[in-house]
């Protein structure tokens, strides 16, 4: 695992009259903004706002009705096999193979994203993310919770990606994986990596001076 | 940007991935094995135990066979990763999106294709085959259940965020595989006949490479519009 204050190479993001519809409904429309490395991108909303869409438009999932998003001064779509080395993506599922260990499900999420993880680094980032004991367990038998940290725990061999683009991961996490997440968060911010997260939790992260607030 | 990291790791990781789940479920090979071989013996038991009409049926028997059984895991292939949010990972993943879908059709083939062409020689001695033409069944297999993976990888992309897939699917890939299961079976009808059976390898090899190419491209838009 990288330090947690050793410092990572990042770019901006942008967005650029980026406009979202679904269903025949326009989410949002015309929305631009842009993030400076060490940047929280804070995305609220009621349920159906586009939250989730917005995050997915970031990382290329889901394509914009209108406008782009840039990394640097590329739009993503440009390369994109190399924008997707450059971040995290963690769904409002865990992305979680059932009949896969914990640590398996570490060791293929990270390989699938170009990451070398070897046995020792994903048991490394379960035991930060205090499931080391649930390691060589099944995923299918894990509380909703204890799937949260399993995939939060990717964060932890995640500190080189500038990009963390998070869906509501404060959802089922008790207090102290809720604080040791935000402490995640704000050390990525520091080293200059760049996070976009939804949540309708007020959290402490949402005092810094470095948040982009956007309210769908 | 970070050094591309390499294709082949990242490809053979997707395949030990897949092929690791495949042996925790083994039911779900287990039960296209012996689907397979059922269908196939009820042929015998339903047409009578006549050697010579047996052997000359046979091989367009084990091909339909084979091909049902294949289309038992097919709606599988992706749906569980749809399902649990992996597939968002696949879809974002440090490769080109049809080079990781070819991966998972290499695993699909050796968890299905392969096993059924393994078991095929058990069929054969049933059907009364002799040993000549018992070995073209099985590299017309060899050549074969690839298709059906490739073929059957772009209706379980196409019909994946769709409610009765699992129809559909046999709809849009059935009639797809058709020249698959004439070749196939072709090519032991011609060796039974004292034809040559060239023509019948060289056209299964030409559909497999076309395959090779266009289908995991074809998949890769598929899945591509499904997770949007």
């Amino acid at each position: 695992m990288s330090k947690p204050d050793a410092s990572i190479h990042s770019i901006g993001l942008q967005l650029q009259s980026v406009t979202c519809v679904r269903g025949g409904k326009t989410l949002f429309a015309d929305l631009s903004l842009a993030l400076q490395p060490g940047q929280l991108l804070r995305i609220t909303g009621s349920n159906g706002a586009g939250k989730s869409s917005l995050l997915r438009i970031l990382c290329g999932l889901l394509m914009a009705s209108g406008g782009r998003v840039l990394w640097g001064t590329h739009p993503i779509n440009h390369d994109r096999d190399a924008f997707h080395t450059q971040l995290i993506y963690l769904g409002h599922t865990a992305a979680l193979k059932g009949d896969l260990s914990a640590e398996e499900n570490i060791m293929a999420a990270g390989s699938l994203s170009g990451d070398v993880i070897t046995n020792s680094m994903a048991r490394s980032a379960l035991i930060a993310a205090g499931l080391g004991h649930l390691a060589s367990k099944l995923a299918r038998t894990f509380s909703q919770g204890q799937k949260q940290r399993v995939a939060l725990a990717r964060l932890h061999l995640a500190q080189h990606k500038p990009l963390w683009l998070l869906d509501e991961p404060f959802n089922a996490l008790d207090q102290n994986a809720n604080e040791a997440l935000q402490v995640l968060i704000r050390e990525h911010l520091l080293r200059g990596g760049i996070v976009a997260l939804s949540s309708h939790q007020i959290v402490a992260l949402d005092q810094m001076d470095r948040v982009v607030r956007v309210n769908l | 940007m970070n050094p591309s990291p390499s294709i082949l790791k990242v490809m053979l990781g997707i395949i030990r991935r897949d092929l690791s789940l495949a042996l925790r479920r083994k039911n779900d090979s287990l039960s296209a094995l012996f689907f397979f071989i059922v269908v196939a013996s009820l042929f015998p038991l339903g047409i009578g135990p006549e050697p010579m009409l047996l052997a000359k049926i046979a091989p367009g028997m084990v091909w339909i066979a084979a091909l049902l059984a294949a289309m038992l895991s097919l709606g599988r292939m992706f749906a569980d990763d749809f399902q649990d949010g992996t597939l968002d990972q696949l879809v974002l993943a440090a490769i080109p999106l049809p080079l990781a879908v070819f991966s998972k059709t290499i695993a699909h083939w050796l968890s299905s294709g392969l096993i059924l062409t393994i078991a095929s020689p058990v069929l054969a001695i049933q059907f009364n085959l002799d040993s000549q033409s018992t070995l073209i069944l099985v590299l017309s297999l060899l050549i074969g259940t690839p298709l059906l993976s490739l073929i059957g990888s772009i209706g379980a992309a196409l019909t994946l965020a769709t409610r009765g897939g699992g129809m559909l699917l046999s709809l849009l890939v059935l009639p797809l595989v058709i020249p698959v299961l004439i070749f196939g079976a072709g090519a032991v009808d011609a060796h039974q006949a004292g034809l040559p059976i060239d023509g019948h390898f060289y056209l299964l090899g030409a559909m497999l490479v076309i395959a090779l190419f266009f289908a995991p491209i074809a998949t890769a838009a598929s899945l591509r519009i499904a997770v949007e």
